[in-house]
C-alpha cells in the first residue's frame, strides 16, 4: 500500500474516534477510550511520517474520485508534508496521552470527545492535501472542528466571544487562500498543485498571490496584526486541546504558507523575502511584549506562540531571500533553521500548554496573581515545566537554542545577498530576534517565577496536589525530547535533509559524520556547536563544584525565616507578582508599543478605604485596527439594516438590478 | 595536534580563570579604594572571603525549595563552562569549537536564568525586585550583545572565537569605526552585566538601589560563595572577551611551543590586570544612576552596536 | 592608496558621525554644546587629514575655520548665553530618547544605503565620506525637529552644516571660496539666531518653542 493511502487510513481512524466519542460520550470510559485510540492512530502516523523522512522515500499520490466533479481529490505525501505530519501527530499522540487522564476533569465531555477526533483528522488532511479545493475544504473542517473546541466551554460568555473572533478572522484566512488559489489557477483553470507549479504566473499575480497567502496562512499561524484570535481563542479551549492550537494547529498555518510559497508559487524576487523577514521580525518582537504583560499563564503561552510564530517566519523569509538570490546553500540553513524551530516550538508549548493545564487542574486557577510555591505541592510538574520554560527561553544545552542559533547563523550569512536593503535590513531584523530572544527569558521567568517558586498566593494554590500520571508521562515525555534534541541535533538536522533539497535546491552538509556529534552548518572555521559538550561540561562543572564544597568546605544546613533585610512580611501579597515584575519592561517599553494606562488611586492620611492601582494594557491591534473596522461595519451593517424590511417587489427589483450589474461587468471584461 | 598536550591546556585555561578570578576583583577593589584615599583591603581578600564563606554554615529560608539551592551551582557553572571557551593566551583550544560566540552569550543567559528564577524563590520583596530589574536590563544588554557579535562576525566572516582571534591578532582587519563602536558597546555592556557602577554597586546595600545584591540577598554559607565567585568569573569573562576580541596580540594562535604559551599567558595577565586597573578608574568618574535611566545607557550600546553593523558596509574591502 | 590612511580618514569621519549621534543621545544643554564642540574639533581633524592625504593645502585652511569658529568661539558663546538664561539644566525633548535613537538609526542606514549603489564608482575615501556626510546632515535634522529648545535647534542646525562640510572635503577639487562662504553663513546664522533667542527670551520669558506657538496669529484648535 503506497504511504498515501496509509495516511489516509490514519486520518479515517481519527474520524473513527470522533464518532466513537459521539455514540458513548457519556459514559465514563468513553474519554480513556477515545483518548487512547486517538493516541495509537497518532502513533501509526508518525511512524509513517517518519518513515517517509528517513527513508526518504519517493512521493506518493493518490486521486481519490470525490469532491468536485472532474477534479476529483487529489492527494499526496511528500518529504514537507511528511515532516509536518510528524510535528502534527507527535503533538497529538502527547495530548491525547495527557488527556486519558486530564479529560476526566471535562464537565462535559460531550461537547469534547466527538470533536477532537475530527479535528485531529483535518489537520492531517491539510498536510495531504494536493489540490486547492481538497486543502481549503479540509482547511475550513480545521477551522470549524477547532472552532468547537473552543467554544466547548460555552458558559463563559468570554469563551463564546473568543469563538466568534476565531471564526471571523479563520473566514477572512480562509478567503484569502481562496483568492490565491484563484489567482494562480487563473492561467490554467485547474486546481492541482501540480498544474499549478507547472504552468507558472506573471510576476504581479506571483506577488499578490504571495502577499494573500502570507495573509491567509499567517492568520492561521498568527503573525502581528493578524494574531488577535489566538490569544483569545488558545486559553480557552480544554488544556491538551490549547496544546494543539498553540503548538501544532500553527504549524499547519506554517504549513499552508511554505506549500503556497516554497512549492506551489516557486519563483520570487528577493523582496518577498525581506517582507516575510520584517513581518516575522516585528512578530516576535511584539509577540513577546504582549506576553510578558500578560497574567494569565495560558494567554501568556499564547502570546509566547506569536512570538516563536515570527522566528519561524524569519527563517522562511531568509530562505526565500536567499533561494531568490540563487545561494541554495544559506536557503538551506535558513530553511532547517526555521524547520527545526517549528519542530522545537510544538514540542515545548505542547509541553508548557500541558503544565499549564496541570497547574489548573491542581487549583482551578490561570490567574498568576493567585499561583505561586507550586513547586512544592506540584514538585515533578515543575521540573518539567521549567524545562519547557528553558526551552522556549532558547537557553544553552535544550533544544530552543539550537534552531534559533541557526536563524542567527542564517542573518549573519546576509552580506552574502546581492540587493543592498536586504543586506542591512536582514542584520536589523536579527537585531529584533535577539530582543525577543532576551524577553522571553523574561517571560518565562516570571512565568515559572511567579507560578512554581515564591510563597503561594492564594488558599487554592497552598492546596495543590500533583497531576496523575498519564499527564506527567507525557509531560516528562516533552521534556526529553527538548533535551534530547538540544543535545544531539545533528541527527535532526539529518533528518530534514529531504525537505531542504525538495524546497530550497540544497541541503546542510550531513552533520552524523561530525566528529564529537557537534553541528556544523557551514564550514568548521564559520561556526560550530556542540549541544552534547555544553550539556556534558553544565552537569560535570555543576556537580563537580557541588562535591567539592560539600566535601572541602562545610555541609551543614540550617533552615530559618526569610532574612528579607530584617524585615520580612508574612502576607504573600508582599511579593513581588506578576504584574509586579513586568513593570520595569512595561516601562521602558510599554508606553511606546502599548499606551499603557495606570491609574493610582491613594486614600489620603486618615481616610480608612483600600487604595486602588489599576492597570490597562491593550494590544494595539484592536486599538488602531480593528476598532475602526469593527465600527466602520457596524456603521454599515446598520445602514443596511434598512433592506431588511423591504416589500417582495423590491427584492426582485434588487436581484434583478444585481444580475444586470454582473452581466455588464462580464460584458466589459470580455 | 596529540589529546595528551590539548587536554591539559584546556585544563590549564579553565583552572587558571577560576585561580584569578578572585584576584582581578581584589585588584579593582584595591585600585578603587586608593582613588577614594583609602588603603583597601589586600589583594588577596577575595580568596579569603569565599574561604570564610565555604566554611560557614548555609542559612536557607524555610520555603526555600530545590531550585534555590541548585541554583548557585548553576550559575556557576554556565559561567565557568562560558570563560572556558573564550580564548585567553591561546586560541584553537581544545574544546574551543564547542561554542562560539553566540552560544556563550547564550551560556551567560542561562546563568542569568538560573539567577533570577533563585531570586524569587524564597518569595521576599528584595528577591522579586532584583530579578525583576535584572531581567530588564538584560532584555536591553543581551541583544546589545549579539549586535556585538554580529559586528565582529560580519567583519571576520566566522562567529568562532579562536578564528576571530587568529584573525585580528594578524592586524590585517586595521583600524575600523565598526569595531570602536562595538568595543564601546562591549565596554557598557560589561558594565551593566556585572553590575558595576553606574548600573549597580557592586558594594551596595542600600535596599532600593540593588539589582545583583537583591537577587542574592537570601543566601548565605557556601551557596553565597559559589555565587561571588561566578560573579568573579563573569568579571574576568567580560575582560578577557575584550581582550580577545580587541588586544588579541600576543595570544598564542600557531603552533604550540612552550614560548608561545607562556608569553600568551603573561599577556594575558598583563591586558586582565590594565582592564581591572582601568574598570575602578572609570566607575570613580561617574555617579550611580536612577533605575530608569538605565535603559538610556543600556540602549545606547545597542544604538552603538547597530551602527556597528551597519558602518561594517562602508568599510575596506566590501 | 596606502590602507592605513584610508582606516584613519575612515575612523574620523565615522567619529564625526558618531558624536552626531551623542547629540542625539544627550539631554541636558550643556552637554549637548560640549558634544557639538567635540564634533566640530573631530570635524577638523578629518578635514585636516583628507588635506595631508589629498594634499590640498586649501583644506587645511577649512580645517582651521572649523576648529576656531566651531569648536571653540560658538560653543563658548553659547555656553554663556545658556548660562545667562539660566537654562543649563533643562532637559527639554519633543519625542522620548529611545524612538529618537532608532530613528537616527535609521536614518544612518538609510544614508549608507542611499549613496552606495550611487557613487560605487567613485573612489572609496569620497564613497564613504558621502554617507557619512549625509548620515550627518539628516541626523543635524533630526535633532532640529526632535528638540523644543532655541539654543539646541540652532546646534542642530550648525551639526548639519558639519555635515556639508564633511561631503565638501570628501569630494576633490571642492574651492576655498564655497567653504569659507559657507562658515561665515553659518557664522551669520548663529548670530541670527542668538539675537533670535534672546529677543525670545525677553519677550516670552521662555526659549522654548512650542510656548511660542501660543502666539501664532491662527490658534490650532487643540491648544
Amino acid at each position: 500500500m503506497p504511504e498515501v493511502t496509509i495516511g489516509l487510513w490514519c486520518i479515517a481512524g481519527f474520524l473513527g474516534t470522533g464518532v466513537l466519542g459521539a455514540v458513548l460520550g457519556r459514559h465514563a470510559v468513553a474519554t480513556p477510550l477515545v483518548y487512547g485510540t486517538a493516541m495509537c492512530v497518532a502513533l501509526a502516523a508518525v511512524l509513517l511520517a517518519l518513515e517517509v523522512l528517513l527513508g526518504a522515500a519517493p512521493a506518493t499520490s493518490l486521486v481519490l474520485p470525490i469532491g468536485l466533479p472532474g477534479l476529483g481529490a487529489h492527494f499526496r505525501l511528500d518529504a514537507l508534508a511528511a515532516f509536518f505530519m510528524l510535528v502534527v501527530n507527535f503533538g497529538a499522540a502527547a495530548a491525547s496521552l495527557y488527556a486519558i487522564g486530564y479529560g476526566r476533569h471535562e464537565k462535559a465531555p460531550l461537547r469534547v470527545l466527538p470533536f477532537y477526533g475530527p479535528f485531529l483528522a483535518a489537520m492531517n488532511l491539510v498536510l495531504l492535501a494536493a489540490d486547492a479545493f481538497t486543502f481549503l475544504l479540509s482547511w475550513e473542517l480545521m477551522s470549524l472542528a477547532s472552532w468547537t473546541l473552543v467554544v466547548s466551554n460555552h458558559r463563559q460568555s468570554a469563551n463564546i466571544r473568543a469563538g466568534f473572533i476565531y471564526l471571523l478572522m479563520a473566514s477572512f484566512g480562509t478567503l484569502c487562500l481562496l483568492l490565491t488559489f484563484g489567482l494562480l489557477s487563473n492561467a490554467t483553470g485547474d486546481f492541482t498543485f501540480e498544474r499549478m507549479r507547472a504552468a507558472g504566473s506573471s510576476e504581479t499575480v506571483v506577488a499578490m498571490a504571495t502577499l494573500l497567502a502570507l495573509v491567509g496562512a499567517g492568520s492561521k499561524a498568527g503573525l502581528v496584526p493578524l494574531h488577535v484570535w489566538l490569544p483569545l481563542a488558545h486559553p480557552a479551549a480544554p488544556s491538551h486541546v490549547s496544546a494543539l492550537l498553540s503548538g501544532v494547529m500553527t504549524k499547519v498555518g506554517v504549513y499552508g504558507f511554505m506549500r503556497i510559497v516554497f512549492d506551489v508559487i516557486g519563483d520570487l524576487s528577493p523582496w518577498a523575502g525581506l517582507v516575510v523577514v520584517v513581518a516575522g521580525g516585528a512578530t516576535a518582537v511584539l509577540g513577546v511584549l504582549y506576553a510578558v504583560m500578560q497574567r494569565d499563564l495560558k494567554r501568556l503561552l499564547a502570546y509566547s506562540t506569536v512570538e516563536n510564530i515570527g522566528i519561524i517566519f524569519i527563517g522562511l523569509g531568509l530562505a526565500l531571500a536567499f533561494r531568490a538570490d540563487g545561494q541554495a546553500p544559506a536557503a538551506a540553513l535558513a530553511l532547517t533553521a526555521a524547520l527545526f524551530h517549528v519542530l522545537n516550538h510544538s514540542v515545548f508549548k505542547s509541553l508548557l500548554f500541558f503544565g499549564a493545564g496541570a497547574v489548573q487542574s491542581a487549583t482551578g486557577e490561570r490567574d498568576m496573581e493567585k499561583l505561586g510555591g507550586l513547586v512544592h505541592r506540584m514538585p515533578q510538574t515543575a521540573v518539567v515545566f521549567l524545562i519547557g520554560c528553558m526551552s522556549i527561553a532558547a537557553l544553552p544545552p535544550l533544544n530552543g537554542f539550537v534552531s534559533e542559533w541557526m536563524t542567527f547563523q542564517a542573518i549573519l550569512l546576509s552580506p552574502q545577498l546581492t540587493p543592498w536593503g536586504l543586506k542591512f535590513a536582514v542584520p536589523a531584523v536579527g537585531a529584533m530576534l535577539a530582543l525577543a530572544a532576551a524577553l522571553a527569558g523574561a517571560c518565562f521567568v516570571k512565568a515559572f517565577g511567579v507560578v512554581f517558586l515564591s510563597r503561594p498566593r492564594s488558599p487554592a494554590a497552598a492546596n495543590a496536589t500533583e497531576v496523575d500520571g498519564f499527564a506527567l508521562t507525557a509531560m516528562l515525555m516533552l521534556a526529553w525530547v527538548c533535551v534530547v534534541a538540544g543535545t544531539l541535533p545533528g541527527f535532526v538536522i539529518d533528518a530534514l535533509h529531504p525537505v531542504t533539497r525538495a524546497l530550497a535546491g540544497s541541503a546542510l552538509p550531513t552533520q552524523a559524520g561530525v566528529p564529537w556529534l557537534s553541528i556544523v552548518p557551514i564550514a568548521e572555521s564559520r561556526s560550530s556547536y556542540n549541544g552534547l559538550i555544553v550539556f556534558f561540561f553544565l552537569i560535570a562543572s555543576g556537580s563537580m563544584t557541588a562535591l567539592v564544597v560539600h566535601r572541602l568546605a562545610s555541609r551543614r544546613t540550617r533552615k530559618s525565616p526569610a532574612w528579607d533585610c530584617g524585615y520580612p512580611l508574612d502576607s504573600p501579597i508582599t511579593q513581588y507578582s506578576s504584574a509586579s515584575f513586568a513593570m520595569p519592561i512595561r516601562r521602558v517599553f510599554g508606553t511606546v508599543v502599548f499606551g499603557v494606562h495606570e491609574t493610582v488611586d491613594m486614600p489620603r492620611p486618615g481616610e480608612m478605604r483600600a487604595g486602588h492601582y489599576r492597570l490597562r494594557v491593550r494590544d494595539p491591534a484592536w486599538r488602531y485596527l480593528y476598532g475602526p473596522l469593527a465600527r466602520l461595519v457596524l456603521r454599515s451593517a446598520h445602514k443596511l439594516n434598512r433592506l431588511q424590511f423591504l416589500t417582495i417587489r423590491r427584492y426582485l427589483a434588487l436581484v434583478f438590478a444585481a444580475l444586470i450589474v454582473l452581466m455588464l461587468v462580464v460584458a466589459a471584461w470580455r | 595536534m596529540a589529546l595528551t598536550i590539548d587536554l591539559p591546556l584546556q585544563l590549564l585555561q579553565i583552572t587558571f580563570l577560576l585561580a584569578i578570578a578572585p584576584l582581578i576583583v581584589g585588584i579593582t577593589r584595591k585600585v578603587r579604594a586608593r582613588l577614594l584615599c583609602r588603603r583597601g583591603p589586600p589583594l588577596v581578600q577575595p580568596y579569603l572571603d569565599i574561604w570564610k564563606l565555604m566554611h560557614k554554615d548555609a542559612v536557607v529560608a524555610d520555603n526555600a525549595s530545590w531550585v534555590y539551592r541548585r541554583a548557585p551551582y548553576m550559575i556557576f557553572a554556565a559561567t565557568w563552562v562560558a570563560a572556558g571557551l573564550i580564548p585567553t593566551y591561546a586560541t584553537g583550544l581544545l574544546f574551543s569549537w564547542s561554542a562560539d560566540l553566540i552560544a556563550v552569550i547564550a551560556l551567560l543567559g542561562t546563568a542569568r536564568f538560573a539567577l533570577a528564577l533563585a531570586g524569587m524563590d524564597v518569595g521576599t520583596a528584595f528577591g522579586g525586585i532584583g530579578s525583576s530589574r535584572e531581567m530588564m536590563i538584560a532584555s536591553l544588554a543581551e541583544p546589545a550583545m549579539l549586535l556585538i557579535s554580529f559586528a565582529v562576525a560580519l567583519i571576520a566572516g566566522t562567529t568562532q572565537l579562536s578564528a576571530i582571534a587568529s584573525l585580528f591578532s594578524t592586524g590585517d582587519v586595521g583600524v575600523r569605526v565598526s569595531l570602536g563602536l562595538a568595543l564601546l558597546a562591549l565596554i557598557v555592556v560589561g558594565i551593566a552585566e556585572n553590575a558595576r557602577i553606574p548600573v549597580d554597586n557592586p558594594a551596595t546595600h542600600l535596599e532600593l538601589t540593588m539589582v545583583h545584591e537583591a537577587m542574592i540577598l537570601e543566601y548565605s554559607g557556601r551557596h553565597l560563595a559559589v555565587i561571588e565567585a561566578a560573579a568573579q568569573l563573569k568579571l574576568v569573562l567580560y575582560f578577557s572577551l575584550i581582550a580577545c576580541l580587541f588586544a588579541p596580540f600576543g595570544m598564542a594562535t600557531g603552533e604550540k611551543t612552550a614560548l608561545a604559551l607562556v608569553v600568551g599567558l603573561v599577556t594575558f595577565v598583563l591586558k586582565l590586570v590594565v582592564l581591572a586597573v582601568l574598570l575602578p578608574i572609570a566607575e570613580t568618574t561617574v555617579a550611580k544612576m536612577r533605575v530608569f535611566r538605565y535603559p538610556a545607557f543600556v540602549g545606547s550600546a545597542f544604538a552603538a552596536a547597530a551602527l556597528a553593523v551597519f558602518l561594517r558596509f562602508v568599510s575596506r574591502g566590501f | 592608496m596606502n590602507p592605513l590612511w584610508f582606516d584613519i580618514a575612515h575612523l574620523l569621519a565615522g567619529g564625526v558621525l558618531v558624536l552626531s549621534l551623542m547629540l542625539l543621545y544627550q539631554d541636558r544643554i550643556t552637554a549637548v554644546i560640549n558634544v557639538f564642540a567635540l564634533q566640530a574639533v573631530v570635524l577638523s581633524l578629518s578635514v585636516g587629514w583628507q588635506a595631508l592625504v589629498q594634499s590640498a593645502p586649501h583644506l587645511v585652511a577649512t580645517a582651521l575655520i572649523a576648529l576656531v569658529a566651531k569648536g571653540v568661539i560658538i560653543p563658548t558663546a553659547l555656553h554663556r548665553i545658556v548660562r545667562k538664561l539660566d537654562i543649563h539644566r533643562e532637559v527639554e525633548r519633543v519625542v522620548s530618547g529611545g524612538p529618537t535613537m532608532l530613528a537616527g538609526l535609521g536614518l544612518v542606514a538609510l544614508s549608507i544605503l542611499l549613496v552606495q549603489p550611487v557613487v560605487e564608482t567613485a573612489d572609496p575615501v569620497a564613497r564613504e565620506d558621502f554617507a557619512f556626510a549625509l548620515a550627518v546632515v539628516l541626523l543635524g535634522l533630526l535633532v532640529m525637529i526632535t528638540r523644543r529648545n532655541a539654543v539646541t535647534q540652532v546646534i542642530g542646525f550648525m551639526s548639519l552644516e558639519n555635515g556639508l562640510i564633511l561631503a565638501a572635503t570628501g569630494a576633490k577639487g571642492m574651492p576655498l571660496v564655497v567653504e569659507v562662504s559657507v562658515a561665515f553663513s553659518v557664522l551669520i546664522a548663529f548670530i541670527v539666531f542668538g539675537v533670535f533667542v534672546f529677543r525670545i527670551r525677553e519677550r516670552f520669558d521662555t526659549v522654548d518653542v512650542n510656548v511660542l506657538e501660543r502666539y501664532r496669529g491662527e490658534r490650532r484648535e487643540h491648544l
